[in-house]
């Protein structure tokens, strides 16, 4: 069990801080460890130096994904990491259950009308089980300007067997979330009820790639956002999967975009090896829709656990 | 493997003719062929007199658009076919850019079937036949069709000059043809649609959008059309260097300004440049391009040929720019103080 509270657990907070000080040292001052060096402030000044310098030169390196580690940690995980600890207040479990190394695909449910769900997985998989995940996202998220180069940049692209059979090729950890926007944008009322798992794609690039299925539940990202309507003549309009409508959005305005502070809990079960299929089952389609029943029960199963053992949703 | 297909006879090159001689790329080529011992004649043609010298290349002014470029290929015997004449800038008519690069192949292709001699065909396609969409695979395969194919431009010619080649290659088993797919050509000596957005003053970007892109350095270009040539690689390859480079960290490592501009207005402002100053405009294809990016999986080649491109993406962008003597914009200065 790994938790990312700071009194709960100081194992996992001594190894982010080492983390972020690192590229620090390396690209900085000589001699940093002694301790009779910088200080935290000039260390933390240094860094931000060297990054910007790195930046504005273009001195980093992309990979054909677009994927930039450089600006994925020290821009996007950070910010992110700040709602991942002190508004979500993440408590992972079963990180175990995540390879250390190796190709691997986590599944897990979405939801919460806009997929911050996504960045806290990252932002977990990254701090507590030294992963980067590589999330599969729907086309849309590619046509919208700014969040399509920023998505690359986190290292994520688009769901399609070639890049998720490329991904794990290279032994990445691939993370997939099946139910798509049907899940993200499901109603408040439906809340931790699993939708369709797609067509079970997924299933068949990780029978292909001989990878394991890690379930993943994610509870606490359906109160974020409790979608109580959905304007569809304006999603229409707009090209939207849908346009919700939310206790405080459209009424507040822009405050109504600030996400609720519910309590957040993500569960990884145990890994699904798969090993008693071959890779050409991935061509049999009832072989596909068993696996995938089997991980989508898998999954609901755990939603209801974790979230009967998170308790009540914002405290 | 596909080296020992077809034809059991050793088909080595000797009267080899190169279409395009007089552009850059055509001219490049046509010199490491002469430079090979086993290659008796090269022919070069094109509808313009060459630029710089060719050597020893024999170069026959004729527009392959005619039945003229069948009489040079059965009277000089030729039995290799480099066709490099694919036209890529905005400058010329795009009606007159489509006709030779459409109209010319063609001809080429139809005076290849006729000739008794002909036993090999080497083309120089584009990347560009993938497109450039949201929707793209990150990494295209030689095998991956595009997603939106290209609708415009010499992209579509591409596609068209493709299809043609298919066609002769159904007519006419016992050719060897090669097909390759190029990335962007960049380098010291290139002058493309590309190298002058690169050079303009303040480098206008689409707002929101940071595409992938990937260059071929134009020595790995002859390289990879001299072995096609003179070596028996049948199939369809892309060729790039490794590695990719988003936009904005390429042009800030060339020093360039560049500014955000939302789509709409870019292409306007490209028009407005070609207008007043001279520049080449944007083209659907271009702006595309520079929306979505474009990557290509490069595996094939390296395995046929046993070889790798001597310089990646990103050592080829910084060989451009140091060859154009870019940099020196305030960022850069800036990003030079705070190192020292």
């Amino acid at each position: 069990m790994m938790h990312a509270r700071h009194e709960d657990d100081e194992g996992a907070q001594v190894i982010r801080l080492a983390s972020a000080r690192h590229d620090g040292g390396e690209a900085g001052e000589p001699g940093g460890d002694a301790g009779a060096g910088p200080g935290p402030i000039e260390r933390g000044i240094a860094s931000g130096l060297a990054f910007l310098r790195r930046r504005l030169a273009g001195e980093y390196e992309v990979d054909e994904f677009g994927y930039d580690p450089d600006f994925n940690e020290n821009i996007l995980l950070p910010a992110a990491r700040a709602l991942y600890e002190h508004w979500f207040r993440v408590e992972l479990e079963g990180v175990g259950n995540v390879p250390a190394e190796g190709g691997a695909l986590i599944v897990a449910n979405h939801s919460g009308t806009l997929p911050l769900d996504a960045l806290m997985l990252s932002v977990g998989l990254h701090d507590h089980a030294r992963r980067c995940v590589r999330l599969l996202g729907a086309d849309l998220v590619y046509q919208v300007p700014v969040l399509a180069h920023l998505a690359r940049k986190a290292g994520h692209t688009l769901a399609c067997q070639a890049d998720a059979a490329r991904l794990l090729g290279k032994g990445e950890l691939v993370g997939v979330f099946p139910e798509g926007f049907k899940g993200v944008g499901k109603p408040f009322a439906d809340r931790y009820k699993l939708q369709r798992f797609g067509r079970g794609g997924f299933v068949g690039t990780a029978l292909r790639a001989g990878v394991p299925i890690v379930p993943a539940a994610i509870v606490g990202a359906e109160e974020i956002y409790p979608k109580i309507g959905d304007l569809r003549p304006l999603a229409r309009l707009l090209g939207l999967p849908y346009f919700p409508v939310t206790p405080t959005f459209p009424l507040l305005g822009p405050a109504g975009l600030v996400p609720l502070p519910s309590k957040w809990m993500i569960q990884f079960g145990e890994p699904m090896t798969l090993e008693e299929y071959a890779a050409e089952d991935a061509d049999d389609p009832m072989t596909l829709f068993n696996v995938t029943d089997h991980v989508r029960e898998n999954v609901q199963q755990m939603l209801y656990d974790t979230l009967l053992r998170r308790g009540p949703a914002f405290f | 493997m596909p080296a020992e297909s077809g034809p059991a006879e050793p088909a080595a090159a000797r009267v080899v003719l190169v279409t395009g001689v007089s552009r850059f790329l055509g001219a490049r080529v046509a010199h490491a062929l002469q430079a090979d011992p086993g290659i008796e004649r090269v022919i070069g043609v094109d509808t313009v007199p060459p630029t710089m010298p060719l050597g020893r290349t024999e170069f026959v002014r004729v527009d392959i658009r005619t039945p003229g470029i069948a009489k040079i290929i059965s009277s000089a015997r030729v039995d290799t076919v480099v066709h490099l004449n694919l036209v890529t800038s905005a400058s010329a008519p795009r009606a007159k850019v489509k006709e030779l690069n459409v109209i010319g192949t063609m001809q080429l292709l139809g005076a290849c079937q006729r000739s008794p001699d002909a036993r090999k065909l080497v083309v120089r396609s584009s990347a560009a036949v993938y497109g450039s969409s949201p929707m793209d695979p990150a990494v295209f395969t030689e095998r991956d069709e595009p997603v939106e194919a290209p609708t415009s431009g010499y992209a579509k010619d591409a596609v068209e000059v493709e299809g043609y080649v298919r066609g002769l290659m159904r007519r006419r088993s016992d050719l060897t043809v090669s097909v390759l797919r190029f990335a962007n050509f960049i380098g010291p000596g290139v002058d493309s649609p590309l190298t002058r957005y690169l050079r303009m003053p303040v480098v206008p970007t689409v707002l929101g959008f940071d595409p992938r892109l990937q260059f071929v350095h134009e020595d790995d270009g002859v390289e990879v059309l001299r072995r096609m040539t003179v070596e028996n690689h049948p199939g369809c390859y892309n060729v790039a260097g490794d590695g990719v480079l988003l936009l904005s960290q390429a042009l800030r490592r060339a020093g360039r300004p560049y500014v955000p501009v939302p789509a709409p207005s870019i292409s306007l402002f490209g028009d407005m440049g070609r207008r007043f100053a001279g520049m080449s405009g944007f083209s659907p294809e271009l702006l595309r391009w520079l929306t979505y990016g474009r990557v290509i999986d490069t595996a094939a080649v390296e395995k046929e040929l046993g070889w790798r491109p001597k310089y990646g993406t990103e050592a080829a962008f910084a060989d451009f720019v140091a060859a154009q003597g870019l940099g020196g914009h305030p960022a850069a200065r800036l990003a030079s103080l705070l190192r020292g």
